[in-house]
């Protein structure tokens, strides 16, 4: 076996094997832990990019295991799974930094990264997954891994967070597991293939191909947070920040997102999915949701609760971007996954900062706090202004080409969603901003806990910089070949172009 | 020495070594803990061998005329892929349950258990190597007679109550067996299975026959309705025996049912392979909401194993088109069974002796406090539930595959309601043991034996799930589907 | 044949009737008699039809009746000494009532 056959296993066991020795560790081996985190995130950001370097000069990489007589498990590094694994990797490591700031002095830790670690070894798993079945078992895996995180806590009412998140994504993972046997024992592959592999199935099998897409789209939908599978995602926001910051903007909904984009060009692909008549309600379906997410983010007052809304609303540009029959917006969609993920985890670990520092947890309570955490406050704005859609912050690229590839794809009422989802968008984020930089502060914060003179811990703070920083320089540089705007060019081209 | 390891009659080392190490230990029994570890290890060494034995024969099946006595007279011993399977399966469950009872059992206890506990495995490997429906019938009354002992042991009015109602279905069970084996010797002369295979036909007597096994053998393997006496027994007895009676003795009685099926009714009716689905579908609907229900953990876990145990029997209506990846799925859900019912009764048995108690709720953080038990019940529901990747997974695999193509819609959804209420009660379990309880409680200490015996079965129920290459060779030896019967 | 078909229809029989007393009675001793008797009835059936034409009977089935008497010996003293033991421990002979099925 040479090298290439083993570095997809490896990206994946960089973070299994730290995690499975970490859960062994005892509570005060604090340094030991961390080196080991931070030890696997490195490794697998440098593996990472040796893959990218890889396919960029036509390399194959590929990992092959035997699953069943006929079926086997299957690693494959391609230009979506390396978008996904990469953001993945990144975030992951930014992550890791912020939970040690956290979750300082907090019980349990050893057990809490040593499920992080499970977690997005699954993540990984699932971004380069190179057929149905072994994106099915990591799938599945991540909502193992995740569950304990939700109730990491301990309390009732993590308990029962934690029973409602299971709930939803069991039953999704049934869905799955039906469409995916189903559709293996109609095609007899489940091999991820540009352009889609059930294209040799004749028109009698139409109805159930319809049916199949049905499933699967339910099954990954829920992790995806689609309406009206969205319920969990406000629920766990009862979990720790880090856990809200990695699931919600890297693991979790961007797996469901991820492998609805997998399934609608990869199984089905997109002149299939669209002759079966299935992308338009789909669209429809992203639509509402955008619009849904961010009406009611326009009415919570918890910080945490109204982004989890606008993630709602958010990863369904994802959606909406996959379903619109055409290149362009295929590109908006596609690196909507990389904007959405650094903005949502800014705008997360800020709120994260807040709890933690001032234990603010509503917006009302944040009246002139950008006084107070400056620098916080100016990632969250980034964020923010991103999530709005203004130029030249990542949510901008994103959302022009979803409106160019609407009105060339000839969807023209996708432009109204658009416009009307950004200003919801000012109207819920806008106000916090204004409150944020341009109140009176109140007398007394909830809480003050002092970090000498900075504004809050270095672990706390350089993380929402950071990926400010780079939500801000993805959008500036976007027109580099290596940008997530380049990648996601490529995706498009193998979809539509190439033979 | 691989000469002599091919030439040994590994089939008799099976059954005689745990016959005569059971009755040593109970007359010498400052012997019996190191007795019983040593001969868990030879069977598993003597699985190896006689697998090997089988693979390098032809046909791969293995014939031995005890005392050279040839059928029909004698005893023969026959050993194909599928009594491998399950002489596999009692040995690795038989290891791990024995590490496990060297640090449960108190001296008192621990001088009943050992004896018994060796006649079991004894009565579990001849069963498994039987060649004819008569001593079937002989070892199937030893096997029950060492479970009842083995559930009573505890001494509470419980186990005794569990263990008198298991004796009375028991009985009542193999006499009616024995009954069926009357009807077909008097009709066919003989009792040898390969013998009665080519002779047998579809008339009334065979039918009777027929009703009669199968009504004694279900109520053996608790399928519903006939399931009554299981939650008592299993949950009262103590947590290694209760690891052995639901991992092991239950898929005995399956097994003779499967062979009698694959061998001699296989020719009958459509109709018996639709009922006894109908029941599994039942088993595994009406056992997973029980198990729903419960309150206490051992309860919990009983239950589900009539639920399990339904799964097996919904292969039978799939059968009769898609037999290989059918009883594959059976003999994959059969194995991955075993192994994670047996991890999760002895973590329950962990918790109880942490705990003094196994009331769900009040599980007060056991992830925290005894998290290798956690681990290991964890990783079996993952199994019971059948989450990638685990065996019982690819059994969930290769069933839904088979119903699917033979657009039986009722059997999926049945499969699928089926997983999620498994993940319903496993993490009902889960979410209390992450959780603090109302009230604090005191913990005694639980030995790291018992810990990780618990943890290594589960982990090989999750092992499985790569293992299927192997596995299912292994499983095919001697063309088990095809065996004797008309059609296939 | 008549004859051996009286006493197989007899054997079942009793195994029918052991089987209603099994169900019905609620004391642990009469369920132990009621398999008993079913035993025997099993017995007697084997027995029955062992007659072969000719003068020889079948031996097979006879040994096969001697096997099942040990085991219905052995068996019938386990319940017999688990009876005693839960009346002992609970005070009643019968089987607790089912809370949970």
């Amino acid at each position: 076996m040479n090298w290439d056959e083993w570095i997809p296993l490896l990206v994946v066991a960089s973070s299994l094997v730290p995690g499975l020795i970490i859960f062994a560790l005892a509570e005060e081996r604090v340094r030991l832990r961390t080196a080991l985190n931070l030890l696997g995130a490195i490794v697998k950001l440098g593996l990472v990019g040796v893959m990218v370097w890889g396919v960029y000069r036509e390399h194959i990489y590929e990992t092959r295991l035997v699953l069943l007589p006929s079926l086997e498990l299957v690693l494959r590094a391609g230009p979506l799974s390396l978008l996904f694994v990469t953001l993945s990797t990144a975030l992951w490591l930014v992550t890791t930094i912020y939970a040690i700031g956290y979750l300082e002095g907090a019980p349990h830790r050893s057990r809490f990264f040593g499920f992080f670690s499970l977690c997005v070894t699954a993540t990984v798993g699932v971004a380069l997954s190179g057929n149905l079945i072994t994106f099915l078992l990591f799938y599945e895996l991540l909502t193992l891994s995740t569950y304990p995180l939700v109730v990491h806590r301990g309390t009732e009412a993590a308990r029962r967070a934690g029973q409602t998140y299971l709930i939803y994504t069991v039953c999704g993972g049934a869905l799955l597991l039906l469409g995916t046997v189903w559709l293996y024992s109609l095609a007899g592959t489940l091999e991820f293939i540009p352009r889609g592999f059930v294209n040799d199935l004749g028109p009698e099998h139409d109805s159930a191909l319809i049916m199949i897409f049905i499933l699967l789209i339910a099954g990954l939908g829920v992790k995806a947070a689609l309406f009206p599978l969205h319920g969990w995602l406000p629920q766990a926001m009862v979990a720790p920040a880090p856990v809200s910051a990695l699931l919600h903007a890297v693991a979790v909904v961007k797996a469901g997102a991820f492998g609805i984009v997998r399934v609608v060009y990869d199984v089905f692909g997109i002149g299939t999915a669209a002759a079966l008549g299935v992308t338009m309600p789909l669209a429809w379906l992203a639509a509402f949701t955008i619009i849904y997410g961010s009406v009611r983010a326009l009415f919570q007052d918890d910080l945490k609760r109204r982004l989890a809304f606008s993630t709602i609303s958010q990863v369904a540009y994802i959606i909406l971007g996959v379903a619109i029959v055409g290149p362009i917006s295929t590109i908006g969609g596609v690196v909507h996954l990389v904007h959405q993920g650094l903005m949502k985890i800014t705008l997360f670990f800020c709120a994260g900062n807040l709890a933690e520092t001032l234990e603010i947890h509503k917006v009302s309570e944040m009246n002139g706090v950008g006084r107070r955490m400056p620098w916080t406050m100016a990632a969250f704005t980034i964020g923010a202004f991103g999530m709005i859609g203004a130029p030249p912050i990542a949510g901008f690229i994103s959302k022009w080409y979803l409106g160019v590839g609407a009105l060339e794809a000839g969807q023209s009422w996708v432009i109204l969603v658009l416009v009307g989802s950004s200003l919801l968008n000012a109207m819920y984020f806008l106000p916090i901003l204004h409150r944020a930089w341009f109140r009176e502060p109140p007398d007394q914060w909830p809480a003050d806990h002092q970090f000498g003179r900075k504004e809050t811990a270095w672990a706390l703070l350089l993380p929402p910089v950071a990926t400010a920083v780079f939500a801000l320089g993805v959008g500036l540089f976007a027109s580099l070949a290596f940008s997530p705007l380049g990648w996601a060019k490529l995706i498009a081209a193998r979809e539509f172009y190439q033979p | 020495m691989p000469e002599a390891f091919s030439q040994t009659p590994w089939a008799l080392v099976l059954i005689l070594l745990p016959l005569a190490t059971g009755m040593i230990s109970f007359l010498w029994p400052r012997l019996a803990i190191s007795l019983g570890l040593v001969t868990a290890a030879i069977l598993i060494l003597a699985v190896v061998g006689l697998g090997w034995q089988i693979h390098s024969l032809d046909g791969g099946v293995y014939h031995h005329a005890v005392g050279g006595w040839g059928a029909p007279l004698g005893i023969d011993l026959y050993a194909d892929g599928l009594s491998l399977l399950m002489l596999t399966t009692t040995a690795l469950v038989g290891m791990g349950v024995s590490i496990y009872s060297v640090a449960y059992f108190e001296h008192e206890q621990a001088l009943r258990f050992w004896p018994i506990w060796l006649l079991l495995l004894a009565a579990l490997n001849a069963l498994f190597l039987s060649a004819d429906i008569f001593n079937l019938y002989v070892t199937l009354e030893l096997l029950g007679l060492a479970a009842v002992t083995l559930t009573a042991l505890a001494g509470s009015k419980a186990a005794l109550d569990g263990a008198m109602r298991y004796l009375l279905a028991t009985l009542l069970g193999s006499l009616c067996y024995l009954l069926g084996v009357e009807l077909l010797y008097h009709s066919y002369g003989t009792v040898d299975i390969a013998t009665l295979a080519e002779r047998v036909a579809a008339t009334p007597v065979v039918w009777a026959a027929l009703g009669l096994m199968g009504a004694g053998l279900i109520l053996k393997t608790a399928l519903f309705p006939l399931h009554f006496w299981l939650p008592p027994a299993h949950s009262s007895a103590p947590a290694p025996v209760s690891a052995v009676l639901s991992a092991l003795v239950i898929k005995a009685t399956f097994y003779i049912l499967l062979r009698l099926w694959l061998t001699l009714f296989n020719p009958l009716n459509e109709s018996v392979a639709t009922l006894l689905g109908l029941l599994g579908a039942a088993a595994v609907l009406w056992g997973s909401l029980q198990a729903l229900r419960q309150t206490r953990l051992k309860l919990l876990i009983a239950y589900s194993t009539v639920a399990q145990i339904g799964y097996l029997f919904l292969a039978f209506p799939l059968a009769a088109v898609a037999a290989l990846s059918t009883w594959n799925a059976v003999a994959y859900l059969a194995l991955s069974h075993a192994l994670a019912k047996a991890a999760m009764f002895l973590s329950a048995g962990n918790l109880l002796r942490f705990g003094g108690h196994d009331r769900i709720a009040d599980l007060d953080r056991v992830v925290q406090r005894l998290p290798v038990t956690a681990m290991a019940f964890a990783l079996a529901g993952v199994s019971i539930m059948g989450l990638p990747p685990s065996g019982g997974f690819i059994g969930k695999w290769l069933l839904l595959e088979a119903a699917l193509e033979q657009n039986r819609w009722d059997l999926v959804l049945v499969m699928l309601l089926g997983g999620l209420l498994a993940a319903g009660y496993v993490f009902k379990v889960l979410g209390h043991s992450f959780t603090e309880a109302p009230v604090m409680h005191e913990a005694g200490t639980v030995p790291k034996a018992m810990e990780w015996a618990a943890l290594l079965l589960a982990v090989a129920a999750v092992v499985l799930g790569f293992l299927t290459v192997p596995v299912l060779a292994w499983f095919g030896l001697g063309d088990v589907a095809g065996i004797g019967g008309v059609g296939s | 044949m008549s004859s051996v078909f009286a006493y197989a229809l007899i054997g079942v029989g009793l195994f029918t009737l052991g089987l209603y007393a099994l169900i019905v009675h609620a004391h642990l001793l009469r369920k132990i008699l009621a398999l008993n008797v079913m035993g025997s009835g099993v017995f007697m059936t084997l027995v029955a039809l062992a007659k072969r034409s000719g003068d020889v009977p079948d031996p097979v089935p006879h040994a096969m009746v001697i096997t099942g008497i040990v085991v219905a010996v052995s068996a019938t003293a386990l319940a017999l000494t688990l009876m005693l033991k839960l009346s002992a421990v609970s005070g009643r002979a019968t089987l607790a009532d089912d809370r949970q099925d």
